[in-house]
C-alpha cells in the first residue's frame, strides 16, 4: 500500500469555520425579523395624540379648580351649565344625579361635555425623536388641542365592548370571545386527539387501514386552515344547526339570531383544524418512550391498559403538553376559518354561553386593520400586544410545566 | 380472552407436583418475518435450579427467553410455533392470557430499567395490581431483604429509583420480580452492565434466590455459568447443541462444537 495521509487541516478548519459563520447569520436574520415585527406593533400601540374637546376642558375651570380636581358640588354646576335639558332628563332618570359618586359625574361631564376626539396621532419612534417638531405642528394647527402621550393598550381597552368611536372601542367582547372559543377546542381536541394518538400507536396493528388513516393524518396537518373553514360552515354551521345554535337544548336568546355561527362551532371547527397536529405530536411523543418501559411493567403481570395509564403516558406527558400548547396557540391565532363560518364583524355584546355569536381577537384586529382611519390602526396594534401577550403567557405555562414535570422522569 | 380459565388451570397446575420440570419446551419454533431464531427446541427446566444458556452471539438464546413468558410477542415481526409447557398447561394455548403468564414468570433484563417511579413503588406497584392483599411495607423491606439491597436504600424508599447505581437498580428490578412471588425467573445477561463487584452481589443472590424459585439465565460469561448454575444449555444458530449438567458440560462436553466454544476457538 502506497497511500499517504495529507491531513489539509487548515482547509477543513476554512470551510467549518465558513458553515458556523453562515449558521450565525440565519439567527441573526431570524431574530432581526422578529425584532421587526414586534417594534412595529410597538412603534403603533404607544404614542402622542392630540385631543380636541368639544368643550375646551381648560374652559370648565371652576372656582380656580381644574376639572381633574373638582369635588361633587362643582362637578354638579358643570352638568347643570353645560347639559342639554333634555340630555339632562335622560340621564336623571337612569339614575339620579343626587345618588351618583365623584368618579362617576366626571366620566359623566368628560364623555357628555368635554367629549374629546382624536384630531392626530402619532407613532411611538416620531414621538420620541421629533418630540419638538410634533408640538409646534400641534401649537399651530390645534392651538385648542391637548397633546397627550397615550397608551393604546389601557385598562379601558381592555375591559370596554367594541364601539365605532375609537377612543371608546375596546377588546373585552374579543377576549372573551377568544377564551371561551379556546376551552371549547381544547375540550374536543385534546381528549380525541390523545385518544387517536394511543390507538394508532399502541393499539393499532400495522395494516394497510391504519397506515392509510396515517397518511391522512399527515396531510390533514398540511392543509389550508381557510378549507376547515369551509368544513365548519358546512358541517357545524349548517349541518348541526340544531346543535350548535342550541336550539334543542332551549337556548332561544342568543341562538334566535346567530343561527348556527356560535362560539361552540368557531370552538369545534378550531378543533378540527389542530386535531391531526395534537395526534401527530402525541404520537411523536408516544413513540419517544422507550420499548424498555413497556416491558418492565408488562413483565410484572401488568396489562397493556395499566402499562399505558401508569407508565407510558406519564413519560410522554411532557412532550403532549407542549405540543398541545403549540397547537392551541396557533389556533388563538387562526382567522382566516372564523371569518368563513361567520364570525360576527362588530359585536357589543359580551358572549353570554357557548351559544352566543362570536368575535375573536384576531377578527377584531383584522376588522381595525381594514379601516383607513389611523386610529384603527392604533388600536389593531394593541389588540396585537394583547394577543401576543395571551400566546406567550401561554407558552410560558407550557414550558414550565414540562420542565416541572422533566425533573421527575429520566430514563 | 377467557381470564378465570386461565387462573384456574394455572392455580390447579401450580398446586400439583406432577410435571417433572418447571418448565419445558415442545418443538419450539421462533420466526422473525420468514428467518427462524429458534429451531426445534425441546428441553425442560428442573424446579429449584439454576439453569444457563450459553451460545454466541445471534444464536437465539433471547428469542428463546423472551418465548417463555411471551414476551416476544411485543416484536410484531415474531412467530411462535410449538409449546411452552408451565406445569404441564401449554402458555400458547388461546385460553391462556399472558398477563397471567408473565405474572408466574418474571423477566429480568440486560439494562436495568426500574419503573420512573419512588424505589418503594418500584415493588409495590407490581403486587398491587396483582391484588396483593398484604402490607405493602412489608413486602417491599422482604424483597429488598431477599436482593441485599436493604440496607443500602432502607433510609430513601421514597426516592425515585433512579438515584441508584446501575448494579443497585439491578437488584431493584430483581426484587421487583421476586415480590410476585413467580414461578420463575427468566434473566437475560442480568450482570453484563455492570461491574464486577455488583456481578458478584447477584451472583451470591441467585444461590440464595434458587431455593425457592427456578431460575433461566442467559449469559455470555462461561465462568458465570459455570459459577452460578446446576445446569447448562449450549445453542448455536438456533440450535439446541448440548443440554446437561453444568460440570458435565464444561469438563466432559459431547458435542465437539461445544468443546471448541468453551474453550474459546469460536464465537
Ligand atoms: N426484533 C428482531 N427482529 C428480527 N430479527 C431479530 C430480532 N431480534 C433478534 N433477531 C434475530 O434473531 C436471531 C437471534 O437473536 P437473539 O437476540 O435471540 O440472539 P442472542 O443469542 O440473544 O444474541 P446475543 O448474545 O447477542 O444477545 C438473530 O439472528 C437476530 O438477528
Ligand atoms: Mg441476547
Amino acid at each position: 500500500m502506497t497511500g499517504t495521509f495529507n491531513q489539509n487541516l487548515s482547509v477543513r478548519h476554512v470551510r467549518g469555520s465558513r458553515w458556523q459563520a453562515a449558521f450565525a447569520l440565519a439567527t441573526i436574520l431570524a431574530v432581526a425579523f422578529l425584532a421587526t415585527l414586534v417594534l412595529t406593533i410597538v412603534d403603533d400601540a404607544f404614542g402622542w395624540v392630540i385631543m380636541m374637546d368639544e368643550t375646551d376642558r381648560r374652559e370648565l375651570t371652576r372656582d380656580g379648580v381644574t376639572l381633574d380636581a373638582q369635588n361633587t358640588a362643582q362637578l354638579l354646576a358643570t352638568i347643570d351649565e353645560h347639559l342639554s335639558p333634555r340630555r339632562y332628563r335622560a340621564l336623571e332618570r337612569e339614575l339620579p344625579f343626587a345618588d351618583r359618586g365623584r368618579d362617576d359625574l366626571y366620566a359623566l361631564v368628560l364623555a357628555e361635555i368635554v367629549n374629546p376626539e382624536i384630531a392626530e396621532t402619532y407613532n411611538l419612534f416620531e414621538s420620541l425623536v421629533s418630540a419638538q417638531a410634533i408640538k409646534a405642528q400641534a401649537a399651530e394647527e390645534y392651538p385648542e388641542g391637548l397633546l397627550v402621550f397615550r397608551s393604546w393598550v389601557n385598562a379601558r381597552f381592555l375591559l370596554a365592548p367594541q364601539s365605532a368611536v375609537p377612543l371608546a372601542a375596546g377588546i373585552k367582547t374579543a377576549i372573551l370571545g377568544t377564551l371561551m372559543t379556546i376551552l371549547i377546542t381544547l375540550a374536543f381536541a385534546f381528549p380525541i386527539g390523545i385518544g387517536a394518538a394511543i390507538w394508532l400507536e399502541e393499539y393499532a396493528r400495522d395494516s394497510w387501514l391504519t397506515r392509510a388513516i396515517q397518511v391522512n393524518i399527515y396531510n390533514l396537518a398540511g392543509v389550508p386552515s381557510i378549507i376547515y373553514g369551509m368544513l365548519g360552515l358546512a358541517v357545524f354551521v349548517r349541518g348541526l344547526e340544531p346543535i350548535t345554535s342550541g336550539a334543542i337544548f332551549g337556548a332561544s336568546a342568543a341562538g334566535d339570531t346567530a343561527n348556527g355561527r356560535t362560539i361552540l362551532s368557531a370552538g369545534l371547527t378550531l378543533a378540527v383544524l389542530i386535531l391531526p397536529v395534537i395526534i401527530i405530536n402525541a404520537q411523536e411523543a408516544l413513540k419517544a418512550v422507550p420499548g424498555s418501559l413497556r416491558q418492565s411493567s408488562l413483565a410484572v403481570g401488568a396489562t397493556k391498559w395499566q402499562t399505558i395509564r401508569y407508565h407510558v403516558l406519564p413519560a410522554s406527558f411532557d412532550r403532549i403538553l407542549t405540543g398541545t400548547v403549540l397547537a392551541i396557540s396557533r389556533a388563538i391565532g387562526e382567522t382566516a376559518p372564523l371569518v368563513v363560518i361567520g364570525a360576527s364583524t362588530f359585536l357589543t355584546q359580551d358572549p353570554t354561553s357557548i351559544f352566543s355569536k362570536f368575535t375573536t381577537l384576531p377578527i377584531q384586529i383584522y376588522q381595525w386593520t381594514s379601516r383607513p382611519q389611523a386610529e384603527f390602526r392604533h388600536l389593531a396594534a394593541a389588540a396585537i400586544v394583547v394577543l401576543l401577550a395571551l400566546m406567550l403567557s401561554l407558552n410560558s405555562f407550557a414550558i414550565v410545566a414540562r420542565n416541572k414535570m422533566r425533573k421527575q422522569k429520566r430514563f | 380472552m377467557q381470564h378465570t380459565p386461565t387462573t384456574d388451570r394455572f392455580e390447579v397446575a401450580l398446586g400439583s407436583e406432577e410435571s417433572a420440570y418447571a418448565l419445558e419446551t415442545r418443538n419450539l419454533n421462533i420466526y422473525y418475518g420468514d428467518s427462524r431464531a429458534v429451531n426445534e427446541l425441546s428441553m425442560g427446566f428442573d424446579r429449584r435450579k439454576v439453569t444457563a444458556i450459553i451460545g454466541p452471539s445471534g444464536c437465539g438464546k433471547s428469542t428463546a427467553l423472551r418465548s417463555f413468558n411471551r414476551m416476544n410477542e411485543l416484536i410484531a415481526s415474531a412467530r411462535t410455533e410449538g409449546e411452552v409447557l408451565f406445569h404441564g398447561v401449554n402458555v400458547y394455548d388461546p385460553g391462556v392470557d399472558p398477563v397471567q403468564v408473565r405474572r408466574w414468570i418474571g423477566m429480568v433484563f440486560q439494562k436495568p430499567n426500574p419503573f420512573s417511579k419512588s424505589i418503594h413503588e418500584n415493588i409495590a406497584w407490581g403486587a398491587r395490581i396483582n391484588g396483593y392483599t398484604g402490607d405493602f411495607d412489608e413486602l417491599v423491606e422482604d424483597s429488598l431483604k431477599r436482593v441485599a439491597l436493604w440496607d443500602e436504600v432502607k433510609d430513601k424508599l421514597k426516592e425515585s429509583a433512579y438515584a441508584l447505581s446501575g448494579g443497585q437498580q439491578q437488584r431493584l428490578c430483581i426484587a421487583r420480580a421476586v415480590a410476585l412471588k413467580p414461578e420463575i425467573l427468566l434473566m437475560d445477561e442480568p450482570t453484563s452492565a455492570l461491574d464486577p463487584i455488583s456481578t458478584a452481589k447477584i451472583e451470591d443472590l441467585l444461590d440464595e434466590l434458587k431455593k425457592q424459585y427456578t431460575i433461566i439465565i442467559v449469559t455470555h460469561n462461561m465462568q458465570q455459568a459455570g459459577r452460578v448454575s446446576d445446569r447448562t444449555a449450549f445453542m448455536l444458530l438456533g440450535d439446541l447443541v448440548e443440554y446437561a449438567d453444568t460440570k458435565e458440560l464444561f469438563f466432559n462436553p459431547r458435542d465437539e462444537r461445544t468443546e471448541n466454544y468453551i474453550s474459546g476457538r469460536f464465537g
